[in-house]
């Protein structure tokens, strides 16, 4: 005799339960904890931008934000401006920094206008413009904050990513790797927009040459550095325009 | 109990899931070139196979066998979203250094195998024991391999310099030794795993098959 189990009308009404089961089990746990996960990224955010203008607790190699608990108020404390570029009209926003780079990026494909979000910090009498850059690596999206000069000379990087490969492209948010775009410039010298570019052959590991346009690649990481690179290359230059207008 | 025991220890060594029974090779090579990313791993997959199996073990008799491996995934699939979702809320740090590994679990065969091979056949608690013991099992090649290609690829145990500064060439490599990046790479994972089934097989002969 056939088994209670194996019948056709017992096999779709475990499959519809099931499904009924498991979708709302992760409906509730997703939506109950929603609130905490979206707290959690804005305060991702805010210590990412503040490592970007050098705000952190690290020690000799390692990569350590500002306490969570803390975050709130240092970033209040030392960004002192935050805009959004939108095409040539530049408007301030106190909330900049939530702007979804991810989402601004996909307008365009639809023939929008990206808003770029931009952030003036104030350290030491020193002005930091920090801005969030968006890419592809190997596997999925990197992206970076990257703080710079009204030369447009970088001078704090934070790096991340979604999925490099750990050990080789991972690498990418590493201080040894991070730490070497530091004083590189993104302009050469007759002013022109270059970017930097990930390099296997630069000749140059230490990174002494800032006014190359080029930092030292990571061994076995090509495509993650290339992304990096077209990443610097493509979303930085957007901002030109509003650095040639910070200078006149 | 004796029994109860050898499905924990099996496992470990006689039975492991990489090197004899040669499940979980795609995950033990794509993310031991780190120490740490190892270890990460293991515990992520003690934990969904322990509760993993029990589950599955729990509605063995009411599965309808047409469509169980469907179950079986989402079974693991809910498992592993709800984990990411609760560390994503109270660990997020350690959420975001797990975030590559969370599609790999739900592929990881060792998992899906266990279910099929045992969970499906046996009561909660040794089925409970069973995904402990195999998750362990796997866990040791897994950190086994990390080690070596860390030590080897890096110079770095746990990312802490163990053979001196390469850039600055301090320690071992003011001798002139340098670190072996293709130890990085995916094919010396497999290299390594060759290794330690050879080791294995050459010191208990029993484990190794009759053509």
């Amino acid at each position: 005799m056939e088994k209670r189990t194996d019948k056709n009308i017992y096999t779709i009404a475990f499959a519809i339960g099931m499904v009924v089961v498991v979708g709302s089990l992760l409906a509730f746990v997703a939506s109950s904890l929603k609130p905490k996960i979206t707290e959690n990224k804005r305060i991702e955010k805010q210590q990412n931008i503040l490592y970007a203008m050098g705000i952190h607790e690290n020690t000799e190699s390692s990569v350590a934000f500002v306490a969570d608990d803390k975050v709130g108020e240092e970033f209040s404390k030392y960004i002192t401006s935050q805009f959004v570029v939108n095409g040539s009209s530049v408007s301030e926003d106190t909330e900049a920094y939530l702007i979804d780079v991810k989402k601004e990026q996909a307008k365009i494909k639809n023939g929008g206008q990206r808003r770029l979000p931009l952030f003036v910090g104030e350290k030491d009498s020193e002005t930091f413009y920090i801005v969030p850059i968006r890419g592809k690596g190997l596997w999925d999206a990197v992206w970076a904050y990257i703080a710079m000069d009204q030369d447009m000379v970088i001078l704090g990087a934070y790096f991340d990513h979604k999925g490099e490969t750990a050990g080789l492209g991972a690498n990418i948010k590493e201080r040894f790797f991070m730490d070497d775009f530091i004083g590189e410039h993104l302009l050469d010298s007759s002013g022109n927009f270059v970017g930097v570019d990930i390099s296997k052959s630069n000749n140059d590991p230490l990174n002494s040459d800032k006014i190359d346009n080029q930092v030292d690649a990571i061994a076995g990481a090509t495509i993650t550095g290339d992304g990096v690179a077209a990443m610097i290359r493509n979303d930085l230059k957007l901002y030109v325009p509003y650095f040639k207008n910070l200078k006149n | 109990m004796a029994k109860d025991s050898k499905l924990i220890l099996d496992p470990l060594a006689d039975n492991n899931p990489i090197t004899i029974q040669v499940l979980g090779i795609c995950s033990a090579l794509a993310i031991t070139a780190q120490l740490k990313a190892s270890i990460v791993m293991t515990i992520s997959v003690l934990f969904v196979m322990g509760i993993g199996n029990v589950v599955m073990s729990l509605i063995r008799n009411i599965i309808p066998s047409k469509i169980r491996i469907i179950v079986q995934l989402t079974v693991v699939a809910a498992l592993v979203i709800i984990v990411d979702q609760v560390l994503k809320a109270f660990s997020y740090q350690l959420s975001k250094e797990l975030g590559a590994f969370i599609g790999l679990i739900i592929t990881n065969c060792i998992i899906m195998g266990r279910f099929e091979a045992f969970a499906l056949g046996n009561g909660p608690w040794r089925s409970f024991l069973d995904g402990i013991g195999n998750a362990l099992g796997y866990g040791v090649i897994l950190i086994i391999v990390g080690f070596f290609r860390e030590l080897l690829g890096s110079g770095t145990l746990l990312g802490y310099q163990i053979l001196g500064d390469p850039i600055a060439k301090t320690g071992l490599y003011s001798l002139g030794y340098e670190n072996n990046g293709f130890m990085l790479l995916a094919p010396m994972a497999l290299i390594v795993v060759g290794i330690i089934i050879w080791v294995q097989r050459a010191n208990n002969p029993a484990l190794i098959e009759e053509n």
